[in-house]
This record gives C-alpha cells, sequence and structure tokens, in this order.
C-alpha cells in the first residue's frame, strides 16, 4: 500500500477517486466488487498471474485514474467498422453501450437477447456474477460496467443461427475505456452459438476489459468463437466463465491477430458428470503484440472429459504467453484432461512464455499436458523446396498446415472461411 | 484336478456366466468355444481370480482345494496358469526380472529354495528354445512394443517357465498368423505331460488342428450347451455358431 | 478395495528404519540466531576475518528477506530463534586419522551401513561423514591426494586451502540467492569441499553422509565442487535422521562448478525422517543445489530419489553458461502419508548449443502432496538451445495429490524445447497380471514403481541403485488404493 511519500499508484489513485454514486443499475453488486478490488488493486509487476502481462503499466502510462473510470461517447460514425459477413443476426455495442439501430436480431423468438440494462430494470432479481472470479479486471468490470447483454435460451431450443456480437470503439479523437458484461443461460438440452469480436476506429488508446458468465445447462451445448484482430491500440483483458452441467458440452475457439495487449481468461467449471470441454486457440502475432491465454478447467464431478488445444506463431516483438492449468477435485473420478500447447517462434526478437499446470487430488484419472516451442522444420522446408516450391511459399504452406490442425476443428462452415481467409492472407503476407 | 460346480458370475450387475459345469483331469486338453459375449474369456478370468467378477453361486475346486477362497497370486502359486487374451504391458520391468521374481515367489510357496542367478538363466535359457522367442526380447520391458505374436510367445515362454498343472490359453490364437500360431502350439504341446491340464479358450477351430483337445464344450449365453470331442469342433466350424443359436432357440 | 486398505494401512504404520539416536556428547551454540551467534560459529571453527564478514553480510541481508510463500507446502511459521545452528559432537581434538575418531561415532555410521574403516569398503567409495554440523571423518583422503583431487570438510579446506575456498564459494549460490541460501551462508557449520584438477578422472565415487543427531537442531552444510578443464567425478549424498516429534531445520546449500570439458556426477538419496503416519515430526528439506558449467562441454547432472522429509523444497538447477554445456535432471520423489515435496529443477540456458534433459517421476500415497517445479528459460544469445523434459506422475489412492507446474521461457527461436508430462494411477491390469503370476500385490507395486521410475535409478551408482530401488519399495509397499 501506498505511504504518503510514495506517488499514488493507478490503483491508489482510482480507489480513492471513484465514486460509485453515478451507477443506478445494480447498485450492490458494484458495491461488492469494488470493495473486493480494493484488496487486489491492479496485478503488480512481480504478480504471478500477470508476471509477462504488465496491464498494470500500460494502464498507467496511457490513461489517468479519472480516464479509466469515464465513458466517452463515440463522436464519428463507427458502420464503416461493421462486417457484411455477419450481417444476418447481429448485437451491436459503440463505446460499450448497446446500439439498438446497428443491432439486428433474428433469433427464435423463444430465445431473450436484452441489453443488460434493460433485464436488469424488468427484472432486478436476475442473478448474475455468481460464478466468484478474482481476477482484478473482472472485479473493475463488476464495478465499472456500462453495459452488456444477457442471453438466455430457455429449456429444449436449439438455435442453430450464430449470433454476432459486436464490439466497436470510436478512438478518433478521445480515449476509450469500457467495460462490457455478458451473462449468457442455456437451458437444459438447448443450444446456442456465438461469435465475438471487437474493432477499434482511430488509434488513441483503448482499454476494454469484458467478462463473460456463461451457464450450460443439462444437455445442453454451447459454441463460442471471439476474434480478436483490432488493428487500434487495443488493451484488453477478457474473462469467460463456463459452467457446465450434467452432459453439457462447450466448445471455445479463441483467435487473436493483433491489438497492443491482449489477455484472456478463460475458465471452465465441470460442474456436472458426462461433460464434454473442447477449447482451441490459435494466436498469430506480429509487431509488439503481447497475446496472453491462461485456461483453467476445474474438474469438480466424475466422468467428463477435457481437451484442449493452442498454438502460437510469434513474429516481429510479439509476445506469446500460455498458462493452462488444470485441476482435477477430489471425487472428480475417471476424469479424462488433455492439453496441448505448440508455438513457433518466427523472428529472432518475438518470445514465448509458457507454463502448463496440473492439479490433480483424484487417482483414476488420466492426464497429460504437452507443449513444444521451436522453429520450422528445416528437414520438412528443404523437402519441399527440392520438389521446387519456391522457399517463401513453402514457409507459408508449412506455417498454415500448422495452424490448419486448430482450424480444422471449427465446425461452422461459413466463420471457418473467414477465419482461413485472414489466416491465408497474414502467412503469405509476411512471406 | 479340477472341478467346476453350477459356477454364477456377474460384472457390475450384468450375469455373464450361468451354472457352468466342468471337471477336468489330469492329462486332459478341453477347448472351450463359443459365440463372441458367450463368457468364455469370463470363465478363464474366474479361474485366474480377477476381482471385476462376482461369483454370485457354485463351486470351483482345484486339487482338492476350493480355488474361490484363494487370492489370485496363491491359485498361481498352486498351479494355475492363465496366458492372457491381452496381455499387459509393464514400462522398465523386463520380463527377465519379472519371472525371476515370480519362480522365486512361486518357489518360495512350495518351500523350495529360490534361485540364484546363474541356475535360473540355465533354466531361462533352456525354456526359451521351446517357444523360439528372441532372448534379447526378453531383456526388454515387459511386452512393451512387442508385436501381437510376440507377447503371445512370451506367454507361453512364462508358462514353461512356471511350470503350471493347470493352463489356461485365453483366445491365444487371436491376432497370429500361421506361423506364428504354430510356434505357440508346439511350445504348448511340447509343456504337455501325463500331469497337467490344459483349457484352450478359442472362438475358432483353427488352434484345435493343432492342439487336439481331448473335449470340447460349446457356450452361449453363459452356460456349456454342447459337450464332445474335437469332431465338435469340426462340425462347429463347418455349420457356425447360428447353428448352435438356433438349436438353442428351438429347445 | 477393503483388502487394499488394510494392505495400505499395514504398510504407511511402517517404521521408520534409522529413527534411533546415540548419545553422543555435544557442544553447542544457545538457540536463537543473532550476530553473536554467528561470530560463535566462526570463532568456534577458527575462521579467517573475510569468512566471518562474509557470514555477517549474509546474515543482516537474510534479516531484511522473507520466507518464500511460493512453493506448494503448508507449514507452522517457523520460529527461528527457536532452532540452535551449531551443535557439534564434542572430540578432544580433531582427528588425524580414524584411529581418533570417537568409536560411538563410527558406531553411528556403521549403524546406517557405512563403513569408516578403509579396509572394510568394498567398494571403491570415498566417504566424508558429517554428524549433526560436523564433519568427522573422511575416507581415502591419502589415495585421492595422489592424484591432486581434494576431499575435505568444509572447515578443513577453508585452513589447508582458503584460496580455493574464497574463489568458489558463493559463486554459484550468492549468498543473497533466496532466504534459505542467506540463512546458511551466515550460519552453515560444515559440510564437504571437492576440487578435482585439470585433466584428472575421479577413479572413485565421493560420498558424503549427513546425520542430524541432536535434537532441536538445524543443519546447515555447506558443500562445494570444483572440477577444472576435463576432469571428472561422481559424487553422491546420503542422509538420515533420528525420529523425532518435532520438526528439524536442514537448509543447506550445495554448489557445482564445472569448467571446460568437465563433468560432474552430482546423486542424492535423501531419506531424512519423514514423521510419523499422522505427520507429526519429520525434517523440513529446504535446499538450495546449483550448478554452473561454466566453460564450454561442460556437463552436470542431478540425479536424485527422494524419499524421506516432511516437506522437501529443492530445485537442483543447471546454469548453462558454456557453449555446448549439458545440464541433466533425473529425479525421484515418493511422498507418503502426510509428506509434501515441491521439488524439480531449473535449466538457464545461456551459452549456444546448450542441452539440457529433465525427467522427473513423482509417486504419491497416502496422504502426501507432490509437486514438480521446473523452468527452462532459453535466454536470447542461447542458439540452437535443446531441451526435452519428462514429468510424469503416479498416484496411489485417492487422498492424494499430484501437481505439475513447469515454467518454459523461450527468447530464442532456434530453440526446441519440449515438455510432456502425464498423470495416472498403477494400473489395476498390471497388479492383476503380476498375481497371476505368483507375485503378491507387495511385490508387485515394488516391481513396477521400480519399473516406471527406472529410467532415473539407472542413472545412479551401482552401489547406491540397489538402495534406492529398496527405499522407494520401503516407502511405498502395499500402498494401492
Amino acid at each position: 500500500m501506498s505511504t504518503t511519500t510514495e506517488k499514488p499508484t493507478i490503483s491508489t489513485s482510482l480507489i480513492e477517486s471513484l465514486d460509485l454514486g453515478k451507477f443506478s443499475i445494480a447498485k450492490e453488486q458494484r458495491k461488492k466488487a469494488f470493495e473486493a478490488f480494493k484488496t487486489t488493486g491492479f496485478p503488480e509487476a512481480k504478480s504471478e498471474e500477470y508476471k509477462f502481462t504488465p496491464v498494470t503499466r500500460l494502464l498507467t502510462k496511457h490513461f489517468s485514474a479519472e480516464e479509466l473510470s469515464t465513458q466517452t461517447v463515440a463522436n464519428k460514425s463507427v458502420k464503416e467498422l461493421l462486417h457484411p459477413e455477419f450481417s444476418e443476426n447481429r448485437v451491436v455495442f459503440v463505446n460499450g453501450i448497446y446500439s439498438q439501430t446497428l443491432s439486428s436480431i433474428t433469433t427464435d423468438s423463444k430465445v431473450t437477447i436484452q441489453s443488460l440494462d434493460e433485464a436488469l430494470t424488468s427484472n432486478p432479481s436476475l442473478l448474475f456474477d455468481q460464478l466468484n472470479i478474482n481476477d482484478p479486471f473482472a472485479l473493475l468490470n463488476s464495478t465499472l460496467w456500462s453495459d452488456g447483454l444477457y442471453i438466455n435460451v430457455p429449456k429444449k431450443v436449439e438455435e442453430k443461427k450464430p449470433l454476432f456480437i459486436h464490439h466497436l470503439h470510436d478512438a478518433s479523437s478521445e480515449k476509450v475505456s469500457v467495460h462490457t458484461k455478458l451473462f449468457i443461460t442455456v437451458g437444459e438440452s438447448a443450444s446456442l452459438e456465438i461469435i465475438e469480436k471487437t474493432d477499434t476506429l482511430g488509434d488513441q488508446p483503448v482499454f476494454h476489459t469484458i467478462s463473460e458468465e456463461i451457464i450450460v445447462g443439462e444437455n445442453a451445448s454451447f459454441n463460442y468463437c471471439k476474434i480478436q484482430n483490432d488493428a487500434g491500440q487495443l488493451i484488453q483483458v477478457a474473462n469467460t466463465t463456463i459452467q457446465q452441467h450434467n452432459s453439457s458440452r462447450a466448445d471455445t475457439f479463441t483467435f487473436t491477430l493483433n491489438g497492443k495487449l491482449i489477455r484472456n481468461n478463460l475458465n471452465i467449471i465441470i460442474d456436472g458428470e458426462g461433460c464434454e470441454s473442447h477449447f482451441y486457440g490459435l494466436y498469430l502475432t506480429d509487431g509488439d503484440t503481447l497475446v496472453d491465454n491462461h485456461t483453467t478447467v476445474d474438474h469438480k464431478k466424475p466422468n467428463s472429459f477435457s481437451n484442449e488445444l493452442y498454438k502460437g506463431l510469434m513474429d516481429g516483438k510479439s509476445k506469446g504467453v500460455f498458462n493452462g492449468k488444470i485441476y482435477v477435485r477430489p471425487h472428480a473420478q475417471k476424469t479424462n484432461a488433455f492439453q496441448s500447447n505448440r508455438n513457433l517462434l518466427l523472428s529472432d526478437d518475438a518470445t514465448v512464455n509458457t507454463k502448463p499446470q496440473l492439479e490433480i487430488w483424484a487417482d483414476d484419472v488420466k492426464c497429460s499436458h504437452g507443449c513444444t516451442t521451436g522453429q520450422l522444420d528445416e528437414e520438412a522446408l528443404f523437402y519441399l523446396q527440392s520438389r521446387g516450391i519456391p522457399k517463401a511459399t513453402a514457409k507459408a504452406m508449412l506455417l498454415y498446415a500448422f495452424a490448419g490442425e486448430v482450424l480444422d476443428t471449427i465446425k461452422n462452415e461459413q466463420l471457418k472461411n473467414y477465419i482461413d481467409s485472414i489466416v491465408s492472407e497474414r502467412l503469405h503476407k509476411s512471406y | 484336478m479340477l472341478k467346476i460346480k453350477n459356477i454364477h458370475a456377474r460384472v457390475e450387475e450384468k450375469a455373464i456366466l450361468n451354472g457352468i459345469n466342468l471337471e477336468v483331469k489330469p492329462g486332459e486338453v478341453h477347448a472351450i468355444m463359443g459365440p463372441n459375449g458367450s463368457g468364455k474369456s469370463t470363465l478363464a478370468s474366474v479361474l485366474a481370480g480377477r476381482e471385476d467378477f462376482e461369483v454370485t453361486d457354485g463351486s470351483i475346486e482345484f486339487l482338492g482345494k476350493n480355488l474361490l477362497e484363494m487370492s489370485p497370486e496363491d491359485r498361481a502359486r498352486e498351479g494355475v496358469f492363465l496366458a492372457f487374451q491381452y496381455p499387459v504391458e509393464i514400462p522398465g520391468v523386463s520380463t527377465v526380472n519379472f519371472m525371476k521374481t515370480a519362480l522365486n515367489k512361486i518357489r518360495e510357496y512350495r518351500g523350495q529354495d529360490t534361485l540364484d542367478a546363474v541356475s535360473f538363466l540355465t533354466l531361462m535359457k533352456e525354456k526359451i528354445k521351446l517357444v523360439e522367442i528372441d532372448q534379447s526380447l526378453l531383456n526388454r520391458s515387459l511386452n512393451e512394443g512387442f508385436s501381437g505374436g510376440e507377447k503371445k510367445r512370451n506367454e507361453i515362454f512364462q508358462m514353461a517357465m512356471l511350470e503350471p498343472k493347470l493352463a489356461i490359453l485365453d483366445e491365444t490364437d487371436s491376432g497370429l498368423d500361421i506361423d506364428a500360431l504354430r510356434i505357440v502350439a508346439n511350445g504348448v504341446n511340447k509343456l504337455r505331460t501325463k500331469d497337467n491340464a490344459t483349457i484352450v479358450v478359442t472362438h475358432y477351430q483353427r488352434l484345435l488342428d493343432y492342439i487336439v483337445p481331448d473335449y470340447v464344450h460349446v457356450l452361449y449365453k453363459g452356460k456349456i450347451v454342447k459337450s464332445g470331442t474335437k469332431e465338435l469342433a469340426l462340425e462347429l466350424e463347418e455349420k457356425g455358431y447360428d447353428w448352435i443359436k438356433s438349436e438353442m432357440e428351438v429347445a | 478395495m477393503s483388502k487394499d486398505n488394510q494392505v495400505l494401512e499395514e504398510f504407511t504404520s511402517k517404521e521408520y528404519e534409522h529413527g534411533w539416536t546415540i548419545d553422543l556428547e555435544s557442544d553447542s551454540a544457545p538457540k536463537g540466531l543473532s550476530e553473536e551467534i554467528v561470530r560463535f560459529i566462526s570463532a568456534k571453527k577458527n575462521e579467517p576475518e573475510w569468512l566471518l564478514e562474509w557470514r555477517l553480510k549474509a546474515y543482516r541481508h537474510w534479516k531484511t528477506m522473507k520466507e518464500p510463500q511460493w512453493p506448494n507446502v503448508k507449514y507452522p511459521a517457523i520460529n527461528y530463534q527457536d532452532i540452535i545452528y551449531y551443535s557439534a559432537p564434542k572430540q578432544k581434538a580433531q582427528p588425524k586419522n580414524l584411529s581418533e575418531v570417537d568409536p560411538e561415532l563410527i558406531k553411528t555410521f556403521e549403524k546406517l551401513g557405512i563403513s569408516l574403516t578403509e579396509q572394510k569398503r568394498l567398494t571403491g567409495v570415498a566417504v566424508d561423514a558429517v554428524i549433526d554440523s560436523i564433519s568427522v571423518a573422511t575416507t581415502f583422503k591419502d589415495k585421492l591426494g595422489e592424484l591432486g583431487i581434494i576431499f575435505c570438510s568444509f572447515s578443513e579446506a577453508v585452513k589447508e586451502h582458503p584460496e580455493l575456498v574464497k574463489k568458489y564459494l558463493g559463486s554459484v549460490v550468492p549468498p543473497n540467492d533466496n532466504y534459505f541460501a542467506a540463512l546458511n551462508s551466515a550460519v552453515f557449520s560444515d559440510g564437504s569441499f571437492c576440487y578435482i584438477p585439470k585433466g584428472v578422472r575421479c577413479p572413485m565415487e565421493l560420498s558424503t553422509y549427513f546425520r542430524i543427531n541432536a535434537a532441536n537442531t538445524g543443519q546447515f552444510e555447506r558443500t562445494l565442487i570444483v572440477a577444472e578443464d576435463a576432469s571428472y567425478v561422481s559424487y553422491l549424498e546420503g542422509c538420515t535422521a533420528p525420529m523425532r516429534d518435532e520438526n528439524q531445520l536442514h537448509a543447506a546449500v550445495v554448489e557445482l562448478y564445472a569448467k571446460k570439458d568437465a563433468e560432474i556426477k552430482y546423486s542424492t538419496v535423501q531419506n531424512w525422517y519423514p514423521g510419523d503416519k499422522n505427520g507429526k515430526g519429520g525434517i523440513y528439506n529446504f535446499v538450495t543445489k546449483r550448478g554452473l558449467c561454466a566453460g564450454d562441454h561442460s556437463k552436470i547432472s542431478w540425479t536424485q530419489v527422494e524419499t524421506g522429509s516432511a516437506i522437501t523444497w529443492k530445485y537442483p538447477s543447471c546454469i548453462l553458461k558454456g557453449d555446448y554445456s549439458n545440464g541433466e535432471f533425473y529425479s525421484v520423489a515418493v511422498t507418503n502419508n502426510y509428506q509434501q515435496a515441491d521439488t524439480g529443477t531449473k535449466m538457464i540456458h545461456i551459452g549456444k548449443h546448450t542441452r539440457s534433459r529433465i525427467v522427473s517421476k513423482g509417486i504419491s500415497a497416502g496422504k502426501s502432496q507432490n509437486s514438480y517445479r521446473g523452468q527452462v528459460h532459453i535466454l536470447k544469445r542461447a542458439e540452437n538451445a535443446r531441451n526435452f523434459s519428462q514429468c510424469d506422475s503416479l498416484l496411489m489412492g485417492d487422498q492424494c495429490g499430484a501437481h505439475t507446474f513447469p515454467y518454459i521461457d523461450v527468447e530464442n527461436k532456434s530453440a526446441h524445447v519440449e515438455h510432456e508430462a502425464t498423470t495416472s494411477k498403477i494400473g489395476e491390469d498390471q497388479i492383476f497380471y503380476c498375481l497371476q503370476r505368483g507375485i503378491d500385490e507387495e511385490a508387485a507395486v515394488a516391481l513396477i514403481v521400480n519399473g516406471y521410475a527406472k529410467e532415473v535409478l539407472k542413472q545412479l551408482p551401482m552401489e547406491f541403485a540397489v538402495e534406492a530401488q529398496k527405499l522407494l519399495a520401503l516407502t511405498l509397499e502395499g500402498s494401492v488404493g
């Protein structure tokens, strides 16, 4: 804690200056979260969870405490950032505020899709923020969130149409600090697919925290894709927590290309038996982008299966950080949990820090993790060249093949083609 | 030697053996045949004492002793040998070391002196010839990376080392080509004496061309539904298991 | 299950074999730690002024440090003022040879199965015996001396070879490295010193046996091994302690220094008293071990078999500074009852073409917690570095835990780093297969576990591999859940 002689940190300034009086909704939750944030503050440089990911340093550099807690309104039209590919069924946020005009929802009418503000106004007893995430940015998000989304898929409704959630920021003239909250419940035997993306206009710094709380009911299925390809100066911390009940299935795909600093905390809580969980990640970074994926799978009940594969290609001065935790609690017998992290470093200045972790308290389990870091297989490269393929093409082919293992897991064809085109463009552009 | 009376056994809640009766005398070879799922391997496992199977009724007497009361290791020490359908791999433990431990434990049980390294190796060299197994294989981790044929030969090698009174061959022919089958069968035949007995569990008649049985029993839905001599095996081969099935349904 | 539990009960109640004490008159410092105590220790040992200053500096630094909180172990706070920092078996004078050593001491070591009388040694192993804080005897000194090898107690080295000690002490583990290393630097009492001259291949295994005997005493020994260019040495340490109800602290420091083309092989069979089956008593084994591959083509290999101690906290590490240098870490850590182990290694790749290999086999039984923690760091200038790590955990019973915390940090694109880890239980099929061949359950478990740990055990010198195997079986027999 700061003493009078020390310069106040961004944590202390924020804590001292923040007035919760300006919020009219979810006051109790905000107060509780703020109290918790007061004890954590922003992570310090030595923090084990953020030791390679200097969010606090960047925030201190680019924002004042006041800027962090102030919502700025978009000045310009951000329409040009919209994606025609995903226009059919979409929800759009502009600088953190739900935009009725840009959104167009065509899902089954039984599915509730509301701004969180609206949902809480009509039903103040709506229970959210129940999963107790202690990440400082999740706490900050729960304190400061400006708007969000509530989705409820009732029992047995299998929603086939993916919902595209688009966060747009206008940082053309002002800094942007936005905090968005998503609360999604997928009922028993129901299903839902979500695609989420962030885009920024202009090159002022953007700080975006996003917290997602997703409850997947019995026998339900949830499919989730996060695309992070923001051209701006984005500092983003995403906390995504998925709670799975009996026999449910969750598939997540996290795809990261650009941004200043991207930190994803993905937590899967397997709170039922017979669950299946697949989560994939692909990060292709360049420039001075830092991508940090922290994943946790917490097996609390027996007989479930989880499989994780994250792959990374780091170029330029970019940094890749991976931390994967598998917990198998006592009594979660017959758990099968697998994790793999593979990285290739493409330049002299790129780095990777990985820390896979297994914490196992049950004996009748099969768990493994593996990780590798290396560079392109010279043998393979030579082999292709010896068959007449130019080196640059050969390189791109091999890199594409490396990424392909993850891309192949995307089931939604349209989405797959979209991501595939970005990956191809990136790999061919560079080589 | 072996008297099986009215054995009922189940795994979890599922009844697999529904009253098996069988008597095996010294010097005899019995073949147990039957379609998949008839309970052949279960019978082999029950004899060896695998805990997954619960015996709910009946008795098994082996050399005058109650076999069902014995632990699996004591059954082995009394002379019951099971050649596994799927021999287990144990990384880091060589077959040589494994056999030395097993043989000496059995000898201790029988009140015999344990073998020192030299006499053990002499015995081993002698037995190796019987099954035409490559000695270098025996210095490797037990069954790890062995081919199907090598695993089965290793089982017969172990049988030769331990000299059981009752050998149970559980689908020993599965996954073997004809040469491997011949080698394995020759090994078994060379080990036959008037004092020991063999139970051959198999799906196909093929193996019985090499190991000629005195009796053939057909198992169906956990019961012996037909017994006969080696001709029964040939008849079964010709008519197929559907013959048994239809005959049973008529009955 | 009930049968298994019975077997488990039986064997977890097995008593620790080396739990006896011998009445040795000892010469101790009063409890507690202060500058006076540091001065007292230094004075007792007639140390030169520079070493006293070195100790005091370490002590002053230690006072500013905090005990590390990150290891995955739990224990009540240690009262550092309640420990005796110096205890030496009383001897009339420094013994010149074995005939002058107190016969009670010789008996102590004979009980451990270590004969200090040279003619009784069958194999070529030279022994330095350290009891409580003091080295009591070193064997084969003369024979080694002919080759120019120095193998003696640390105190003797300070007197006889001050220039070497001064040069290398703290060169691998600086006094301010970590909390326990700083503590050790302030109060270390004795230990072994070993120097292999250029081009010499040490013809016998060198070994140190450590024994804590006195009550309420901490043991703080220091081992320093220096291998000159193109030399080779294989070194082994073994340790035991009596059964006592209170926890005793053991905070040792081991420094290895390998020059060009030199190779140091360091093996540990750690069997400190682990506490009783209810978790009462036992040694806190908080040890800093580090090797520096200073020269090109040098090699340091750590092998450890950890079966004892209530809590183990140690990470024998390699700093691969020389080009083409090579680091290895082979570990078997077994925990039973309430034991806790947080152990692993660090491989710091600085030089070009450096290689490292990590093989860790953890086995947890009873209510114990067993963690692997390791770091592989490829620094920016470490072109073409290679690392392979394999970390396996075996669980026996559903009340223990196995944890794996590897840290992999790569700053050079030409690196190849591969890490694999698995966690599983001992196979029921494997046990049944053994049973069917007439091998009983205890023997089956011993067989399977030794097979599982074989890759590590085969790294040990022959004489100790057998001992280690027995120790594994003894710690685990019957612990199948």
